[in-house]
């Protein structure tokens, strides 16, 4: 008899027998083999479902619907069918959970509590469509102050004497957030890398190396240096506009990496300098790193590697004590911090993890950007916020509450087709995102997918714009930290004293 | 640095080789200005380079590329050759931590003892060290393709020897190697607790009759050397020897003993990835 139980479905394939046209698209592009022909009709395993969709989308006859299974567990108002799910899979197989994407908990999201202000009669606001409002931002470590020297021959000669350290610029306040070619697709990836350099934003290498065919993309992407150094050597260090060591990742904080071997097929193994088949493992910690001295020893490691010409940052995942952490981060002499929510996503993750480990990357951005000021630090560097930064209302309060750049993943992959079903660590992703199967990469067209990534950022970039000029702020720089434009409407005080934000009213 | 400055702390010795004094007048030179002049020196077309007086100035070596020898008197900082790709250096002392720290190619040579976490996460190259090593020496080194790291310690070596290992070889003689070219055997263990913990790939090869067994890490097994290991190890191990000045024949007075994965996969099993 076997162990395992089954577990109750969570959806069911609804078909039509009517409007089906027999035609069995649905069954090839089905991954998850819940579907197949029996010679008369379309059968289901409901069982494999995962609500990917990708069956209802392409079938001609409309004919598929996905819907909730209808069968019930004898109501419990503690232990939900999720916990009851969980403990059946425990029992069954004695593994760790797995899971995907962010934190799925139905944990009450701060920014839905924040209100923006708006101009009335006192301050006038900026009509976007017909003024300069600025989305620019300047990327890396900042000048404190401009040292100048005034020649001793002719006084009005004044010339600037500081020296500007590694920085760049960007036009938007976004950056894709890391994903690896490993736990993305190559197509997927080009089309970030594409609509990025199209954009003049940032993304993120994930911690996979860099394919030789991005390298052309190099100044809009940021690599990663991670503890499993994979595919880092010198063309990794010199093709890139800045490079970021990886401690932490919100879906995952003090968690390593493990990309199963079964995923390390040539391009991969290619890309991460590892031999096909073996499993990436990236170990927890740095094994170079056990202290803040050792982070800055790496810090000035990569300096040195890339002759001071690019901004060396560092990425923690959003944590107690992130706060001083980022102190010591700054001190170490990194040139931008970036910080991951506990709702940041992932490819593979244990699920214990995803779910309940780490903080709100509100509450992160307010109190690092808070910690850095008091330090007199916060000018100095570039602090790049992300964790669930689902659509521009949430870039803009990240703004407000002292981001400099919003790091975004989730919005990128449901822009190409993902329909979130959390499924990305078993490599089947029908939508040819989190795959590296050669038959189901090639659904996701790069041409259509790059289009869709840009078309994303620009509409959001245009509403940044129309609240920047409701508030009457002409550039985005002006907006960064400025809690005063931010109102607190949510049901917890406390939370509006840590993010230092106004109750709505007051 | 000015040029005039410079000129005062290198000296031309003609044959494309330089020495460059790292600490004039007696001060330590920040790590930051050795290195500068490193790079300088190098772009002037220098191959060889001698530094003198070195006092534990950090990365050098970092990221160097193409056919460049260093010959380093006095003990090099951490970091020496992270990230390096093709040079040689050779440490005429102890060396401190992470030599060779993710090293894509090229060989360090210490004639000393070497510190912690040697070759992290090198892919290629070899490291070779005449004495003692610390902790989480040769962790995660990495094969891929025709690279292949190699890591030969003369001494003995701690805890976590080998951990996370993804490919490549790491040799511990247990020899002790006395200033008058004596050569005995090491007293201490061979190495440490949680030996080759979470290796993957590659082997580690040890020189002793100790019983490993108790000390062996998770996914690691033991195993006696087959042909194919002694053939692949031998001419490294000619290598070391002639480098070190030590007779070939006193290397095969004792017992190899071989630390190898039990899978490619050593944490596969432990994940359920059922939908709940
Ligand atoms: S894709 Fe639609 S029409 Fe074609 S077999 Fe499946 S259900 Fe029927
Ligand atoms: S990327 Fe693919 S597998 Fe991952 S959640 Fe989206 S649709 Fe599902």
């Amino acid at each position: 008899m076997s162990i395992e139980h089954n577990i109750p479905n969570y959806f069911r394939v609804k078909i039509e027998s009517d409007h089906c046209k027999k035609c069995k698209r649905c069954v090839s592009h089905c991954s998850y083999g819940a579907l197949s022909f029996n010679n008369e009709k379309i059968i289901s395993d409901d069982s494999k479902c995962v609500a990917c969709n990708r069956c209802a989308s392409m079938c001609p006859g409309k004919a598929i619907k996905i819907v909730k299974d209808e069968s019930c567990l004898p109501p419990h108002g503690n232990y939900s069918r999720r916990i009851r799910n969980i403990i059946w899979a425990q029992s069954g197989t004695g593994g760790v959970l797995l899971s995907a994407t962010g934190n799925d908990r139905p944990i009450r999201n701060i920014f839905d509590d924040l209100l923006l202000d708006a101009c009335q009669v006192t301050n006038p606001s900026i009509d976007p469509l017909r003024e300069t409002i600025e989305t620019k931002v300047f990327f890396g470590r900042k000048p404190q102050k401009l040292d100048f020297t005034t020649d001793p021959i002719d006084p009005n000669k004044i010339s600037l004497k500081t020296e500007f350290l590694p920085h760049f610029e960007i036009d938007m306040p976004l950056m894709v957030g890391h994903m690896s070619l490993g736990s993305i697709s190559y197509n997927a990836c080009m089309a970030i890398y594409q609509a990025v350099n199209e954009l003049n934003i940032l993304a993120g290498s994930g911690e996979g190396g860099l394919h030789p065919d991005f390298y052309e993309y190099g100044k809009n992407i940021i690599t990663e240096v991670a503890s499993g150094r994979f595919g880092v050597d010198i063309k990794y260090l010199q093709n890139t506009v800045g490079l970021e060591i990886k401690i932490g990742q919100g879906a995952k904080p003090g968690h390593g990496g493990h990309l199963p071997g079964e995923k390390v097929n040539s391009m991969i193994s290619q890309t991460r300098m590892i031999p096909k088949g073996s499993d990436a493992l990236s170990p927890y910690p740095h094994h170079d790193i056990y202290s803040i001295e050792d982070l800055a020893q790496l810090i000035s490691a990569l300096k040195e590697a890339t002759r001071y010409k690019v901004p060396i940052g560092v990425k923690i995942a959003a944590v107690h004590n992130s706060a001083p952490i980022a102190v010591g981060i700054v001190r170490g002499g990194a040139d931008f911090i970036s910080i991951d929510g506990f709702r940041g996503g992932t490819g593979a993750a244990p699920r214990i993890i995803r779910d309940h480990a780490g903080i709100p990357i509100e509450l992160a951005i307010a109190s690092v950007d808070q910690r850095l000021r008091q330090e007199g630090l916060r000018d100095q560097v570039t602090l790049v916020a992300g964790g669930s930064i689902r659509y521009s209302a949430d870039l803009i309060k990240a703004i407000a509450l002292g981001a400099d750049v919003g790091m975004v993943g989730m919005p990128v992959l449901i822009a190409l087709g993902c329909r979130v079903c959390q499924q990305c660590f078993r490599g089947l992703c029908s939508w040819g995102i989190a795959t590296q199967k050669p038959y189901l990469v090639k659904r996701l067209d790069i041409d259509v997918a790059r289009n869709r990534i840009i078309n994303l950022f620009h509409a959001w970039n245009e509403e940044l714009k129309e609240i920047l000029g409701a508030m009457g702020i002409d550039s985005i720089e002006s907006l960064r930290s400025n809690r005063d434009r931010l109102r607190y409407i949510g049901p917890n005080p406390r939370i509006a004293d840590i993010l230092n934000v106004k109750h709505a009213g007051e | 640095m000015t040029e005039n400055t410079l000129k005062e702390k290198i000296n031309m010795n003609g044959n494309n080789s330089i020495e460059i004094d790292c600490a004039p007048n007696g001060k330590p030179l920040n790590y930051k200005i050795l290195n500068e002049e490193i790079h300088q020196v190098i772009n002037s077309g220098y191959k060889k380079i001698i530094l003198n007086k070195v006092c534990g100035q950090r990365f050098i070596g970092a990221s160097l590329q193409g056919d460049l020898e260093f010959v380093i008197n006095g003990v090099p900082g951490n970091d020496l050759g992270i990230f390096m790709d093709g040079p040689k250096i050779i440490v005429n002392d102890n060396c401190e931590d992470q030599a060779g720290n993710t090293m894509n190619n090229g060989t360090i040579i210490i004639h000393g003892d070497g510190g912690d976490v040697i070759g992290l996460s090198a892919r290629g190259g070899k490291i070779y060290v005449k004495k003692d090593v610390g902790y989480r020496v040769g962790i995660h080194i990495k094969e891929y393709e025709r690279k292949h790291p190699v890591i030969i310690i003369g001494g003995t070596a701690r805890d976590f020897l080998g951990e996370y290992m993804a490919g490549g070889l790491v040799i511990i003689l247990g020899l002790k190697i006395l200033p008058d070219g004596k050569i005995t055997e090491n007293d201490y263990p061979i190495c440490g607790n949680e030996l080759g913990t979470g290796i993957h790939r590659g082997k580690i090869i040890l020189r002793t009759n100790e019983d490993l067994q108790s000390k062996l890490g998770v996914g690691a097994k033991l195993f006696k050397p087959d042909e194919d290991d002694l053939k692949h190890i031998e001419p490294y191990l000619k290598e070391f020897c002639e480098i070190f000045s030590i007779p070939y024949k006193i290397i095969t007075q004792k017992p190899f003993k071989v630390v190898k994965p039990i899978s490619k996969r050593p944490f596969g099993g432990s994940y359920c990835g059922q939908i709940v």
